[in-house]
C-alpha cells in the first residue's frame, strides 16, 4: 500500500479497505525502519499521528471528511508546527517549538492529513544536496552513497522511499524542484504568493515558496487544491482565485506550445542527461505538442543574481537568531557583544554563515548599488525573458538539474560547483513563476528530472501536461529496490 | 566671533492606533511587561508582518495638513542592527521612499513674525522594546509591549536658528497631530520625542557646521536646554581652537549635561533594503482626496478665524488655538455669552489656565466646564457681579461648590447697585477719614485721581467688593467737590 499515490490511497480509505489508523502504522512503521538509514525524518511523531489517524477514521465517510483526510504526509522541517520541534536543520533551533502552525501546515490538518514527522533539510534551507543540516547528511533511497538534493532532501527522500506518500517542501532556487528531479518524484514550486508563508522559516523573502512532493503530478494537483490560496497573515500572497487543480489533468494537451531553451542545453548540461531531456521531449511531441528552439539570453545572470539577492535577504531574516529570545544560546556570555558572536558562530553551520557573511557585504554601504540595485535590475530582465518566451510558447521544457545526484561529500567542499548546479532553477524563483519537476528517465540507475516552467498562476496548465505525460510513461512509478 | 546656531529636528510621534503597525496585538501603554507582545512583535521564526491600515491612513492626514506630497507609492524598508529589544534584529522603517515628502510648517517668533520651516519627509516605522535594566541583577529584563507600536518619524530641513524656534516648531507639530487625532502627544508616555540636530557656523557663512545628534528628548523644556547646552559647548570647544566631531550626544536632564553616545565611527552601517515581506503602499489621488475630506480645522485657519469672527486679539487666538480641545473649550463658552469673546478668552488664557496650570491638568479635566464659565462671565455683563468678585465665584467654582448663580446666592455676592446703599458707604468713608479728604481736597486734579483710589478702596472694602466700581467712583467725585 506504500506504493500508492493519494489518489489511491484515498479510494482504498473511502471504500474502507484500509483505515487511517492502519495506514499511520503503517507508514510509522516504515519511517522507524528506514530513518536509520536515510536520515530524512529529524522528527517522527508517532502518537500524534496515531492520534490524529484515530480521529480521521471517526469521520471518514462523513460530510466533514475531505478527499484527503486520514492520508498521511511529512512536512519540512521549516514549517512551524504547535508543539513539535522546528529546527529548520539547524542547530540554532534544535531546542525550538513553535508555539503556532504555520498556514501550509494548518490548511493540511484541516483537511485532515495526518502529520508524520518533520523531514531533514540542509540548514536554513541553504544547500543543494542535503549535506548542510545539523542533523547529519541525508541519503538518497536509489543510491545510498549519494545526495538526495536539496534544500529539500529529506521531504525528496522519504517521499522517494514511500516512508509517506506525499510530504511539503519549499523552493527558493530550485529546493523542491532539484531533490524531486535527484529522488525521482513529483515536486511542484507555485507562483510565488501561491502558497502563504506565514510560518515557513524565511531564507530568502522575495524567493521562498512552498509547494507539494509527491509520487505523481495528480497528487500534486491534489495538494494544491489544499495549499494555495490567499493569506491574510502574508502580504505577499495573492488573492487571485484559486482553481480546482484536478480539473484540467484530464485535458489533451495537442496543440500546445513548448518552448526549449537554448541556454538549458548548452556544455554545461551533462550528455546522458540531455539524452534522457530529449527523450522525454519526444514523448510530449507524440502526445500533440509543438516543441521548439526558444531564447532565454540572460540565464547565465541568474546565478550571480540568485545570490546576490538570497544572501541579501537571508542576512537580514536570519538576524533574529541571536540568542536573546529563544533558539542556541552560548554558555556564560561575558557581555551582549559576546552572547550575539558566540550564540552565532555556534549555532549557525558553514554554509549559512557564508550567505549571511555575502549578504552582509552586498548591502553595506559603497557596495549596494554595486550588487543589490544590479542584481534587482538582473531579476527583471530573466522575468522580461521569460515573458517575451511566453509570448511564443504555452510552457518551458528543459532539465532540472545539470546532472543526476552526485556522490556524498562531491561538492561539500566546493561551493561554488555546488551552487552552478542549480542554473536550471534559479530563474524560474527570480522571475516568480511556476514550475514542476517530473521522473523523465534515469542515468546510471539515478533518476532524472524533466522540467516543466509555466507563467503566472498557470500550475494548471503545467499539472495537465505532467500528468498527460506521466500517463504516457511509467517513470514516476519506478521505485528504489531496497525500499519496495 | 558671532555664532549662528542651525537646528533640524526629528520628531517620533505614536500613532494614535489601536493595534500595532504590523501586528493586532494592542498598543496601550503601562501594560504588564510583554503581554501585549504577539508572535510578530517577538519576531518568532516565520512570522509576517501585515501593515494596520489605519496608520496609512494617519499619515496621509499629517502630510495633507504640512501641504507636503503624498507620493503614489512608498516602500518599507528594513533597518538592520542588533539590540536586545528589537526582536527581528531590523527595524521595518522607510528609507528612500518615505509616505509625506516635501512639507512644511509656519511657527511664529517671539516678535510676532511669522517663519516657514521646511519637513523633509514623514515616514513609518515601527517602535522598538525597552530594555529593563532595574530588578534583575546583573541581567537586563526585555520588555516587547512597545515593540511594533506605529511611529511617524517627522524629519524638519535644518531651519531652525536658536533653542525657541526649535521649541515653537516643536510645540506646533505638538498641536498639529492632537488636532489631527493621530497622536496623544503624551510626552511623559514618550509618546512625542525628538531628536535634535544641532551645529553652528560663524554668522554669515553659508556651509554648514559639523552637527552633533542629541537623542531622545521628550519635553520642550529640554529641547531647549539640551539644544543651549549643546551650543554652549560647540561655541566652546571651537573658540578654544578644537573642532565638533559628528557624534550621536544624549543630554541627561538630572545633570543637565550632554554626553557622547557614540561617536561617527562607532555608527551602524545600517543597510536598508526595501522590506520584501511588505509590498510597496500605493496610494490613489481618490483616497488622498477622500482623507482631506475628513480633515478638521486646522490650528492655523482657527486662529484667523477665532481673530475675525471673535474679534480675539493675536496672542489669546494663537494660545486658544494650538489645542483644539481649549479651542473648542473657548468656543462653546464664546458661543454661549454671545458677547464680550475677548472677555472670554481673558479667563480662559488667565485664571482657568492658571488653575489648571496649578493642579496639572488638562483642559480635558478642567473643574469649571465651559458652560459654567460662560454663566459666570455673563454675570459679569448684566452687573450682577464686578470682575473682583468674579474671580471668588470662579475659584468657588474651581472646588466645586457649585454654579456661578449658586454661588453668588449662597455667598451673597450680588453687586449692590442700589444709590441709596452705595451713597450710605461713601457718605461714612468720607465722614471716616477727615485727614486724606483735606489733602484730596487741596490737592491739584493730576493727584486726586491718584487719591480718589484709596476711597474707591475704602468703600469697596466696607462693601465686601459688591459695590458697583463705576457708581462708587462716580459719587465720591460728586461729593469730594
Amino acid at each position: 500500500m506504500h506504493q500508492s499515490t493519494l489518489a489511491g490511497l484515498s479510494e482504498a480509505l473511502r471504500s474502507k479497505q484500509i483505515s487511517s489508523t492502519e495506514l499511520t502504522e503503517h507508514f510509522i512503521s516504515r519511517c522507524k525502519k528506514h530513518n536509520e538509514q536515510l536520515n530524512c525524518f529529524i522528527t517522527i511523531n508517532e502518537e500524534q499521528a496515531l492520534a490524529a489517524a484515530k480521529d480521521a477514521d471517526n469521520i471518514i465517510g462523513t460530510d466533514s471528511a475531505s478527499r484527503l483526510t486520514g492520508i498521511p504526509i511529512a512536512h519540512k522541517d521549516i514549517f512551524c508546527t504547535n508543539g513539535i520541534k522546528t529546527s529548520c536543520g539547524s542547530k540554532m533551533l534544535d531546542n525550538f517549538i513553535a508555539p503556532y502552525d504555520a498556514t501550509v501546515v494548518e490548511k493540511i490538518n484541516q483537511a485532515g492529513l495526518i502529520s508524520l514527522g518533520k523531514t531533514n533539510m540542509d540548514e536554513f534551507a541553504m544547500g543543494s544536496s542535503n549535506e548542510t543540516s545539523y542533523y547529519g547528511a541525508v541519503k538518497n533511497p536509489w543510491h545510498l552513497d549519494h545526495v538526495p538534493g536539496g534544500s529539500s532532501g529529506g521531504s525528496a527522500s522519504a517521499v522517494a522511499a514511500m516512508l509517506c506518500p506525499a510530504a511539503t517542501g519549499t523552493d527558493t532556487g530550485g529546493s523542491i524542484r532539484q531533490p524531486a528531479s535527484m529522488c525521482g518524484i513529483t515536486g511542484l514550486k507555485p507562483t510565488y504568493g501561491r502558497v502563504s508563508r506565514y510560518g515557513m522559516i524565511a531564507y530568502a523573502s522575495s524567493l521562498d515558496q512552498g509547494g507539494p512532493m509527491t509520487r505523481s503530478a495528480e497528487d500534486a494537483a491534489l495538494l494544491m487544491n489544499v495549499l494555495a490560496g490567499f493569506d491574510e497573515r502574508d502580504s505577499t500572497s495573492s488573492d487571485q482565485l484559486v482553481e480546482d487543480y484536478t480539473e484540467r489533468l484530464n485535458n489533451p494537451i495537442e496543440g500546445i506550445k513548448i518552448g526549449l531553451p537554448k541556454q538549458y542545453f548548452d556544455d554545461g548540461l551533462d550528455s546522458e542527461v540531455a539524452s534522457v531531456i530529449e527523450d522525454s521531449i519526444k514523448q510530449l511531441e507524440k502526445l500533440g505538442a509543438i516543441c521548439k528552439e526558444i531564447e532565454l539570453p540572460n540565464t547565465h545572470l541568474s546565478i550571480p543574481a540568485y545570490y546576490v539577492v538570497a544572501p541579501a535577504e537571508c542576512s537580514s531574516n536570519l538576524s533574529r537568531f541571536d540568542g536573546v529570545r529563544f533558539g542556541y544560546r552560548c554558555e556564560d556570555p561575558k557581555d551582549l557583544s559576546d552572547l550575539y558572536c558566540r550564540s552565532r558562530a555556534e549555532g549557525f553551520g558553514n554554509e549559512v554563515k557564508r550567505r549571511i557573511m555575502i549578504g552582509t557585504y552586498v548591502l553595506s554601504a559603497g557596495y549596494y548599488d554595486a550588487y543589490y540595485l544590479k542584481a534587482q535590475k538582473i531579476r527583471h530582465l530573466i522575468r522580461d525573458d521569460f515573458q517575451t518566451a511566453f509570448n511564443e510558447v504555452d510552457i518551458i521544457a528543459g532539465p532540472t538539474a545539470t546532472g543526476p545526484a552526485f556522490k556524498l561529500n562531491e561538492k561539500i567542499n566546493d561551493p561554488v560547483s555546488m551552487y552552478l548546479s542549480d542554473i536550471y532553477t534559479v530563474s524560474v524563483n527570480l522571475a516568480g513563476i511556476p514550475a514542476i519537476s517530473i521522473p523523465a528517465g534515469f542515468v546510471s540507475s539515478l533518476p532524472i528530472g524533466l522540467q516543466l516552467i509555466g507563467n503566472y498562476f498557470k500550475e494548471s496548465q503545467l499539472l495537465n501536461v505532467a500528468h498527460q505525460f506521466q500517463l504516457a510513461t511509467d517513470w514516476h512509478q519506478r521505485t528504489p529496490e531496497a525500499f519496495a | 566671533m558671532e555664532w549662528e546656531t542651525v537646528i533640524g529636528l526629528e520628531i517620533h510621534a505614536q500613532l494614535a492606533t489601536h493595534s500595532k503597525i504590523f501586528s493586532g496585538a494592542a498598543t496601550e501603554y503601562g501594560a504588564q511587561a510583554n503581554t501585549q507582545a504577539c508572535a510578530v512583535d517577538l519576531g518568532l521564526p516565520g512570522v509576517l508582518p501585515v501593515v494596520n491600515r489605519e496608520v496609512v491612513t494617519m499619515a496621509i492626514k499629517f502630510g495633507l495638513a504640512i501641504d507636503a506630497t503624498i507620493p503614489e507609492q512608498s516602500v518599507f524598508a528594513r533597518k538592520n542592527y542588533f539590540y536586545p529589544d528589537l526582536p527581528k534584529g531590523y527595524q521595518i522603517s522607510q528609507f528612500e521612499l518615505p509616505i509625506v515628502a516635501n512639507g512644511h510648517i509656519d511657527i511664529t517668533l517671539a516678535d510676532g513674525k511669522s517663519k516657514r520651516i521646511g519637513i523633509t519627509r514623514a515616514h513609518l516605522e515601527e517602535d522598538a522594546g525597552k530594555s529593563v535594566h532595574e530588578g534583575f541583577g546583573d541581567n537586563t529584563g526585555i520588555d516587547l509591549n512597545r515593540a511594533g507600536t506605529p511611529l511617524l518619524e517627522i524629519v524638519s530641513e535644518p531651519d531652525m536658528r536658536s533653542a525657541e524656534e526649535a521649541v515653537s516648531y516643536m510645540k506646533k507639530i505638538h498641536s498639529l497631530v492632537r488636532y489631527l487625532g493621530i497622536c496623544d502627544g503624551n510626552m511623559q508616555e514618550g509618546s512625542f520625542r525628538c531628536d535634535a540636530n544641532v551645529s553652528i557656523r560663524p554668522k554669515g557663512q553659508e556651509e554648514f557646521g559639523t552637527r552633533a545628534e542629541l537623542k531622545n528628548i521628550n519635553s520642550f523644556r529640554f529641547v531647549e536646554q539640551a539644544i543651549n547646552l549643546e551650543v554652549e559647548r560647540q561655541i566652546d570647544l571651537l573658540e578654544d581652537g578644537g573642532e565638533v566631531v559628528q557624534e550621536t550626544r544624549l543630554y541627561d536632564p538630572d545633570k543637565n549635561e550632554t554626553r557622547s553616545m557614540r561617536s561617527k565611527e562607532e555608527a551602524n552601517d545600517y543597510r536598508y533594503f526595501p522590506d520584501p515581506d511588505l509590498l510597496p503602499i500605493c496610494i490613489s489621488a481618490e483616497q488622498i482626496e477622500s482623507i482631506r475630506q475628513e480633515l478638521p480645522e486646522l490650528p492655523d485657519a482657527k486662529r484667523e478665524r477665532f481673530i475675525k469672527e471673535y474679534g480675539l486679539n493675536e496672542n489669546d487666538s494663537l494660545i486658544l488655538t494650538a489645542q483644539n480641545d481649549l479651542a473648542d473649550y473657548f468656543e462653546s463658552c464664546a458661543k454661549k455669552v454671545n458677547s464680550s469673546a475677548q472677555l472670554c478668552a481673558n479667563w480662559i488664557n488667565g485664571e482657568l489656565t492658571a488653575a489648571l496650570n496649578r493642579e496639572n491638568k488638562d483642559i480635558n479635566q478642567s473643574n469649571v466646564t465651559a458652560e459654567m464659565l460662560a454663566d459666570m462671565i455673563i454675570r459679569i455683563n448684566d452687573d450682577t457681579i464686578s470682575g473682583k468678585i468674579a474671580k471668588q465665584v470662579f475659584e468657588s467654582m474651581w472646588n466645586g461648590e457649585g454654579t456661578a448663580d449658586e454661588i453668588i446666592e449662597k455667598k451673597n455676592l450680588k453687586q449692590v447697585t442700589d444709590t441709596g446703599a452705595i451713597e450710605k458707604l461713601v457718605d461714612d468713608v468720607i465722614s471716616q477719614n477727615d485727614n486724606q479728604v483735606k489733602q484730596y481736597l487741596a490737592s491739584p486734579p493730576e493727584k486726586q485721581a491718584k487719591l480718589i483710589g484709596f476711597f474707591v478702596g475704602q468703600v469697596m472694602k466696607q462693601s465686601q467688593g459688591k459695590a458697583n466700581p463705576k457708581q462708587v467712583n462716580q459719587l465720591l467725585r460728586e461729593k469730594l467737590k
